[in-house]
């Protein structure tokens, strides 16, 4: 190929891919410190859910219930990418970090809008990217962490936005992909993949903050000999077994423990993997100095059903009988609210009941939380099955909230969705890099049930009495793929739908307090902060993945015609 | 991925800091492995029982359903599968069915196309036999075989590249390249 002799010589003439394209820079930067991880500011919001907790709540009121019919935009920007915006602004004393889509990352002023920096990943042509989203990125000392989709750790200079280390993790010609933030606790810069509907054996690995060399790296899936590998059949099933780690994991700093939620096992059909196929649909505890796993729950055994358990159990303590104990909560997306147990050996099993309805569990034990199922519902190869909730479940990857002023549980839901999935008559064996699903796409079906009023919701819990205490569904059977934000201000900030609003409802009565229509729909991560005594709320709006697939899927079996645009917009909100 | 590590080296020596993408790298220092299918082509069977079988005329059914093949280069016999880009759907329809474009492309009825979609890089597209079309697994975009593949529903932006085709002593040859760049081309 006679052009690459002179085309390598100029293009390293080209301007320089993967820096800065506008280097204003940031000053007075106040770097993030262990202490100020463990003890954020009120005014900043230091990590995607505004703490190790991972709560979504943030402490400010000065916009609350009786003045957020006056919040405004105060100014937008342009990301410039399409595809599914899901990431957090994250804002440390004035200055916003956030993530889009192709793993750009943008500095921008956070009273102004200004941009201080833009940092743009460049990939291979060839790039595997079946999920194009980012969930953000992560802060420490005076640098921002970003895991990228080709399966990369990114470490940029906070003030510049200057490449400063990229740490390889994994292969993306054999589709390990990530979208999470990174969780970083005690100098590890933590990350896993996603890839199980491709054959990835999922994981979750620590870099050192500082070299990026890589500390510690935990399997979901074990090796034969390793604990949990009973769960699995014999050969190489492992190998291939999925367990993909979707989304940061959050941090019990006394325990010294991050919990993470894993994937569904692959392919789909049960019969393809027999066995509880451990620690797929689980959390599982970490210890962030070495990367041990000190205890896991699995939320369902052998799952076939596409419900990966991947958003992670929010922290907070729970009151049950005249007992307070440190709590894992998780809306799964099997449909039922679990409540755990954190313990230094363990994870305790203390309740779990349905959120919505759920047609395949016939049981739960009341001692382990081990699920039987009605078998007649399974996904098996060369068959085909009806089941409720839908493979997207009673609630998808987008965090719930928990606000400590009302003492409730926040859950984004889909209510009423049920899907016929069909399992390939044989499944081709595992070829790195190509799909690895089981099932015919084409034969999908998602509908709502007969006669359902509604599908997307906001629900409330009060999860010391284990009740729901109220709920907010959303008008002309639209979905919810909104990550939530709650305040101090007896709010709740929602977004997830179709119509592209964006609102607030009331904390303690779910009642619609105010709503805007943004340019796209939201499925990012809201979040709120301070600077000069002005408190701003912040979401990207930005249609894509999951949610445009399951507008694709309802519009076929509703006939409808709805298209939501695309094209990420970054908005800030202030109260006028 | 070496390439691209080495090329950074040398950039950071010379004080320039570039990344270039390791398939562009490839391409432009021509490993036949990764480089696009190119006239003169044959095609080999990407997966199944048969893998690595070169396709003739013959082997292929009236009606589909489609293979997913890989470039093979006639001469020396290198399968282009250094790139996810070189997956290529190939199906054979009846010709009467075949819009004009498509018709001057076909071999005897044979039809081929990108097999990754335009929108987001997702492969693995399904067939629907009865309205002759792909559809992808990932948003649900439907492109119709008979007609360049242009989109008919669904979120990708352009149809499938297409690639022109022959008959050489009954194997499937490519007449040409796609007629578009494979993948997504981001804006």
């Amino acid at each position: 190929m006679k052009i690459g002799k002179w085309l390598l010589p100029a293009l390293v003439l080209l301007p320089t891919l993967g820096t800065p394209a506008q280097a204003q820079g940031v000053q007075n930067y106040a770097p993030v410190t262990d202490e100020r991880l463990l003890n954020p500011e009120p005014q900043n919001w230091l990590q995607i859910r505004g703490g190790y907790h991972g709560n979504g709540y943030s402490p400010l009121n000065q916009i609350n219930a009786g003045n957020v019919k006056r919040l405004v935009p105060v100014w937008s920007y342009s990301t410039g990418q399409l595809e599914g915006h899901q990431a957090p602004p994250i804002v440390n004393n004035g200055v916003m970090f956030i993530s889009t889509p192709r793993n750009q990352v943008l500095a921008l002023d956070a009273k102004s809008g200004k941009q201080l920096w833009r940092y743009q990943r460049e990939f291979a042509e060839d790039v595997n990217h079946p999920h194009p989203t980012n969930r953000g990125v992560a802060l420490y000392k005076d640098k921002v962490y970003l895991a990228t989709m080709d399966a990369f750790v990114v470490c940029l200079d906070a003030k510049t936005g200057k490449l400063v280390w990229e740490t390889k993790l994994a292969e993306n010609k054999h589709n390990y992909y990530f979208t999470l933030a990174p969780l970083i606790a005690k100098g590890k810069v933590m990350v896993g993949s996603s890839g199980a509907e491709y054959g990835i054996r999922g994981f979750i690995a620590a870099v050192d903050a500082e070299t990026g060399k890589e500390a510690w790296r935990t399997y979901t899936v074990p090796a034969p000999g390793e604990p949990g590998s009973e769960t699995w059949p014999g050969g190489d099933v492992w190998k291939s077994g999925g367990g993909s780690v979707w989304v940061t994991g959050n941090y019990d700093p006394k325990l010294g423990l991050a919990y993470f939620g894993t994937g569904n096992p692959g392919p789909w059909p049960a019969d393809a993997h027999p066995g509880d196929n451990l620690y797929t649909t689980s959390v599982i505890a970490l210890d962030v100095e070495t990367g041990k796993i000190r205890g896991h729950h699995q939320y369902h055994w052998n799952d076939n059903w596409d419900w990966d358990e991947v958003s992670t159990p929010l922290l907070f303590d729970v009151k049950r009988n005249g007992r307070t104990f440190p709590a894992l909560v998780h809306p799964g997306r099997n449909g039922y609210l679990w409540l755990l147990e954190r313990k230094q050996d363990g994870i305790g099993f203390v309740d779990a009941k349905p959120f919505v309805k759920q047609e395949v569990f016939t049981a739960i034990d009341p001692k382990t939380g081990r699920p039987t199922y009605d078998m007649s519902k399974r996904l098996l190869v060369g068959q085909t099955t009806t089941f409720c909730p839908s493979h997207w479940g009673g609630k998808d990857w987008p965090p719930a909230a928990f606000n400590p002023q009302t003492n409730l549980l926040y859950i984004p839901a889909h209510e009423n969705l049920c899907v016929t999935l069909a399992g390939e008559a044989k499944i081709a064996p595992y070829q790195p890099g190509k799909r690895y699903v089981g099932t015919d796409a084409s034969k999908t079906r998602l509908f709502p049930r007969d006669g359902a009023k509604y599908i997307g919701e906001v629900q409330a819990w009060d999860m010391n009495t284990g009740k729901k205490v109220w709920s907010y569904p959303y008008p002309d059977m639209d979905i919810n793929w909104g990550p939530l934000l709650t305040t101090a201000g007896g709010l709740v900030f929602a977004g997830g739908s179709q119509d592209r609003k964006f609102r607030a409802l009331d904390a303690r009565s779910g009642k619609l307090l105010w709503e805007f229509v943004t340019n796209s729909g939201i499925t990012a991560m809201p979040a709120s902060y301070m600077v000069d005594g002005v408190q701003y709320i912040a979401v990207q709006s930005g249609w894509g993945v999951d949610a445009q697939k399951m507008t694709g899927r309802l519009n076929d079996s509703m006939n409808r015609k709805i298209q939501v645009p695309q094209g990420g917009v970054v908005w800030v909100f202030a109260v006028k | 991925m070496e390439q691209r590590r080495s090329l950074l080296k040398a950039a950071a020596v010379g004080g320039v800091a570039m990344v270039l993408p390791a398939a562009q790298v490839a391409q432009a220092q021509g490993n036949p492995k990764e480089a696009r299918p190119q006239e003169g082509d044959r095609f080999v069977l990407s997966e199944g029982d048969k893998k690595g079988a070169a396709v003739k005329l013959d082997d292929l059914k009236p009606g589909g359903p489609p293979v997913t093949v890989f470039p093979q280069d006639a001469k020396d016999g290198t399968v282009r599968d250094g790139s996810r880009l070189n997956q290529v759907l190939m199906v054979r329809l009846d010709e009467s069915q075949l819009k004009n474009d498509t018709k001057s492309r076909a071999a005897q009825g044979v039809v081929a196309y990108s097999a990754v979609c335009t929108h987001t890089g997702c492969d693995g597209l399904s067939w629907d036999a009865g309205k002759a079309m792909f559809k992808c697994p990932c948003h649900e975009t439907e492109f119709d075989a008979t007609d360049g593949a242009r989109v008919v529903a669904g979120p990708a932006p352009r149809r499938l590249p297409a690639l022109p085709l022959k008959i050489v002593e009954g194997y499937v040859t490519a007449a040409g390249a796609f007629t578009s760049r494979a993948g997504v081309i981001q804006t």
